[in-house]
């Protein structure tokens, strides 16, 4: 047996630790630890209510936009405003954007270099002249003797599957998507003023007015992303697929999924279950369920402190009852852990009694399940167990695989939709519809809820107002869900560590394959 | 496809992207050849250790979107980014030794950008590789040659340092003024998130000229941060001649009319974004949405209630500039007349009005 520690993991959004018992070159056990705490929840307390959705943001800086729209929605919702539906429909273009920028930027700068042998690409044979160029290019950085961030990584790890040719190719590809993530999010900053933290969405719809040459150009960077999307992101995937089919075995979890849905198809009601990704949850997919259950927030979401480095409480909290507070008890610096105790800042969610991941595996479950029939998410799908040699078998996601193909075939659906909702709004507008923003009530009172996925997984506001003021404020991140501490009276683990049990370990001391596990799952 | 990959700058791309540089730093474009000369002749690129503390990540996303050069001209022509969380193909052990080599190994030699704030009242609440962030700070900003705090986290804390500040967020100047470590070579770009022209043009001067730009008393660059938003605003004329948006998301708005009247910050805030923009000057945030004051300390508490005007602003129309003007302030100004004074005096106190003191429309006349 032997213990693994990975402090920091890197190529993430935020700070975490992860520790592995390593026996027979296999992980057996596995403790993940953030190691941020802020207190958002309790810094948004009594402030003016319209304001909260601007601290609530700041939770995430690479998915921020979902923040907004839930903390806006939850905070309509406590307040009894409905916002007009072209409100709706400018959120819509705002989270395309976000995500168009996040899945390229996760498959190649976070992700890609678990798969993709950068030196390897030295030794490419091509006679393509842009590969040539970018490999000559690769060549005189490495020769400058300035590895930088690319220094001590893994390359030459025997886990590395792909010829060198394919390296190349995803190593030109990783390079050119630094320029096209930026270009996704200028498309956002013109609907949202900037990126990261849009500025145009407060509670009450959408504050401002497009004009013609913003969603002109938005739809232009639309496109020039969605070239990218189609001619390199998504034949990159199929293209490295079949060398790596054994992480179709890797990172099972327990095969609990949920979603609250993302981007709204119905403008006027904004029905969950109506999504492009629409709300649902599985439980006990391993056990051959497959079935999609609705979600009732009230009843199936509870948050355990059991592991939680926060002020203990008896059982689960729903989060309108919840209780965020600082309450460490571990060793300094958080060197070591305790294993059998509290270990983590995060706290742990459950829904309907049990751990559950979330992302776009969820997401993509979700719509090819219960989506309609003509769906997108049916036919990528369908065609990628194909490509892979799984036709009909849709359990083979149910993995590692399952998590990295599920984010570029959730952003070829969200690419071809964004230009669908773009001509949306043009129709509308010409049509002389020119209602963005509902006006809100001076100092409400009342309890709100919103549940809008972020890009990572399941993100929800809980908030409660009164006389204008925030009262109570919760949020559950997709980090709530995935990387969740043991909980609960058995001290189940969370998804995460439940995924990486089985992960196997060629050397210990360069842990590669642990990373790939974490990185599906875009922490 | 086109790859843009496909090769390096070219000199004629180098000697604009210096130039499109000297603009930005303020310089002038006599200092180009000089800047190109600081850019390429050094043996070899800078190393820069990017470190991450209490944070959101959003200051490296923002930084990821420069194209004032492209971020990957900055990282494989420009610098030589040695760490990097969000980055480095490495993880923990390996991660860490790409800090030792760099911190430990090469001291007085690297810049340091710090992103996020230092958890001073609870350390544990913010660690990495088994170390609290005060004990990397202290560490990481005494050996380095420069450093630059970016975002609002790293300089002032941020929306962790608002009350009740329940971990102690500390920003660097703070931080490196209580333990005691030089802060002449602290440069601080408090926008949340950072702007990545801040970065490259401050980055750019400190390699041509050798020393930190000027700066005010919050070590803030004087060509960023030296002028109100509110004075350099496409809106302004708006607010000069007392068109008012009233309602978000109306016609008003449609017609970009100014936006105090439902809260902007911009009269409160010193930083350039009306002139450089955001996001390859797509756009900013009073295109689309308003300023909430984000390169100011301590925003979070003293700039808030976000969509009302706030007071300590000479209105056109309030008090007679403009007989015809707008009705701003019927109420408000008995009401405000106290507070103004009490959050001028209280402002000047602190110091926030600084060095632009003069700047500061403090005009407020009675009905």
């Amino acid at each position: 047996m032997a213990k693994v520690v990975i402090d920091p993991v890197t190529r993430i959004e935020g700070h975490l630790r992860v520790e592995v018992e390593v026996d027979n070159g296999r992980v057996v056990d596995a403790w993940t630890t953030s190691t941020l705490f802020r207190g958002l929840e309790m810094i948004v307390e009594n402030r003016p209510w319209m304001d909260a959705w601007h601290y609530t943001h700041r939770v995430c800086g690479v998915c921020p936009t979902p923040h907004g729209h839930n903390s806006a929605i939850s905070l309509e919702d406590a307040a009894g405003v409905t916002p007009p539906p072209k409100a709706r429909l400018m959120r819509n273009l705002l989270e395309c954007a976000q995500l168009l920028h996040d899945h390229v930027l996760w498959f190649y700068i976070l992700n890609g270099l678990d798969y993709v042998d950068l030196v390897s690409a030295l030794s490419a044979k091509t006679s393509a002249p842009t590969l040539l160029a970018v490999q000559a290019r690769l060549k005189a950085f490495v020769d400058s003797g300035q590895l930088g961030f690319l220094d001590n990584g893994y390359f030459g790890h025997p886990a590395y599957k792909l010829p060198a040719e394919l390296n190349l190719q995803l190593a030109a590809h990783y390079l050119e998507s630094i320029r096209v993530q930026a270009v996704a999010s200028e498309a956002e900053a013109l609907l949202g003023g900037k990126f990261p933290y849009h500025m145009s969405t407060p509670p009450g719809g959408y504050s401002t007015v497009p004009h013609q040459d913003q969603i002109d150009q938005y739809e232009a960077k639309v496109r020039e992303v969605r070239d990218f999307i189609d001619a390199a992101l998504v034949p990159d995937l199929l293209a490295i697929a079949p060398y790596y089919v054994d992480q179709a075995a890797i990172g099972l979890g327990h095969g609990n999924y949920f979603s609250w849905g993302v981007i709204d198809e119905d403008l006027q009601g904004g029905d969950p279950y109506k999504r492009l990704f629409p709300r649902g949850a599985i439980i006990g997919a391993h056990q051959g369920n497959l079935s999609v259950q609705p979600v009732d927030q009230e009843q199936d979401v509870r948050e355990w402190v059991t592991s939680s480095w926060n002020t203990q409480y008896e059982g689960g909290l729903h989060p309108w009852q919840g209780i965020t507070g600082p309450d460490f008890t571990g060793s300094d610096g958080i060197a070591e852990i305790d294993r059998n105790g509290r270990y983590a800042w995060e706290k742990s969610a459950h829904l309907k009694g049990v751990p559950c991941e979330v992302g776009p595996l969820a997401q993509m479950l979700m719509a090819y399940l219960s989506g309609p029939a003509d769906h997108l998410a049916k036919k990528l799908i369908d065609d990628t167990l194909k490509a892979v040699g799984a036709e009909g078998n849709p359990t083979v996601l149910l993995s590692n695989l399952g998590r990295v193909a599920a984010r570029v075939l959730k952003v070829k659906i969200i690419a071809d939709k964004t230009l669908d909702y773009v001509a949306q709004l043009r129709g509308s507008m010409a049509g002389g519809d020119m209602e963005f923003y509902t006006p809100v009530p001076d100092n409400p009172t009342g309890q709100g809820f919103s549940g809008w996925d972020a890009p990572r997984g399941s993100l929800a506001h809980w908030s409660t107002l009164e006389d204008g003021k925030v009262k109570h404020y919760q949020i559950i991140t997709p980090s709530g869900w995935n990387f969740a501490p043991r909980a609960g009276d058995g001290r189940v683990r969370g998804p995460v560590e439940e995924a990486l049990v089985g992960t196997p370990i060629e050397d210990v001391e360069r842990p590669l394959e642990i990373l790939r596990t974490l990185h599906s799952f875009d922490p | 496809m086109r790859l843009l990959t496909e090769r390096p700058l070219s000199r004629r791309d180098f000697l604009k992207a210096c130039g499109t540089l000297a603009a930005l730093m303020g310089v002038g474009q006599s200092a180009v050849p000089r800047i190109a000369r600081a850019l390429e002749d050094a043996a070899a690129r800078p190393p820069v250790v990017w470190l991450d503390f209490q944070e959101c990540l959003g200051c490296t996303e923002s930084m990821t979107k420069s194209r004032y050069p492209d971020f990957l001209n900055v990282v494989l022509d420009m610098i030589s980014l040695e760490y990097s969380e969000a980055l480095m193909a490495g993880a923990g052990r390996q991660a860490e030794k790409n800090y030792a080599d760099t911190v430990v190994g090469q001291p007085g030699k690297y810049v340091l950008v710090v992103e996020g704030s230092v958890a001073t009242k609870i350390p544990n609440a913010m660690t990495v590789g088994g170390r609290t962030s005060v004990d990397i700070a202290k560490e990481a900003l005494t050996a380095a040659v420069l450093v630059v705090a970016v975002g609002n986290c790293a300089s002032f804390g941020n929306v962790q340092a608002a009350y009740p500040n329940p971990t102690g967020a500390m920003g660097m100047l703070a931080f490196m003024e209580q333990e005691g470590i030089d802060t002449g070579k602290l440069i601080q770009l408090p926008t949340c998130p950072v702007n990545p022209v801040h970065i490259t043009t401050t980055i750019s001067y400190f390699l041509t000229y050798g020393k930190v730009p000027p700066m005010d008393q919050w070590h803030r660059p004087l060509v960023h941060f030296g002028r109100k938003i509110h004075d350099e605003c496409p809106r302004r004329a708006h607010f000069d001649e007392g068109r008012f948006v009233e309602v978000l998301g109306s016609a008003e708005e449609d017609e970009r009319l100014c936006l105090y009247k439902v809260g902007c910050r911009g009269p409160h805030t010193y930083a350039d974004c009306a002139t450089v923009l955001w996001n390859n000057r797509a756009n900013w945030c009073i295109g689309s949405g308003q300023c909430i004051g984000c390169a100011e300390k301590d925003f979070w508490d003293e700039l808030v209630d976000f969509y009302r005007p706030m007071p300590g602003v000479a209105v056109p129309g309030f008090g007679g500039i403009r007989a015809d003007a707008d009705t701003i302030g019927i109420g408000l100004a008995a009401a405000t007349g106290v507070a103004i004074a009490a959050h001028l005096a209280v402002s000047a106190a602190k110091g926030r009005l600084g060095r632009n003191e003069d700047q500061v429309v403090i005009e407020e006349k009675e009905e």
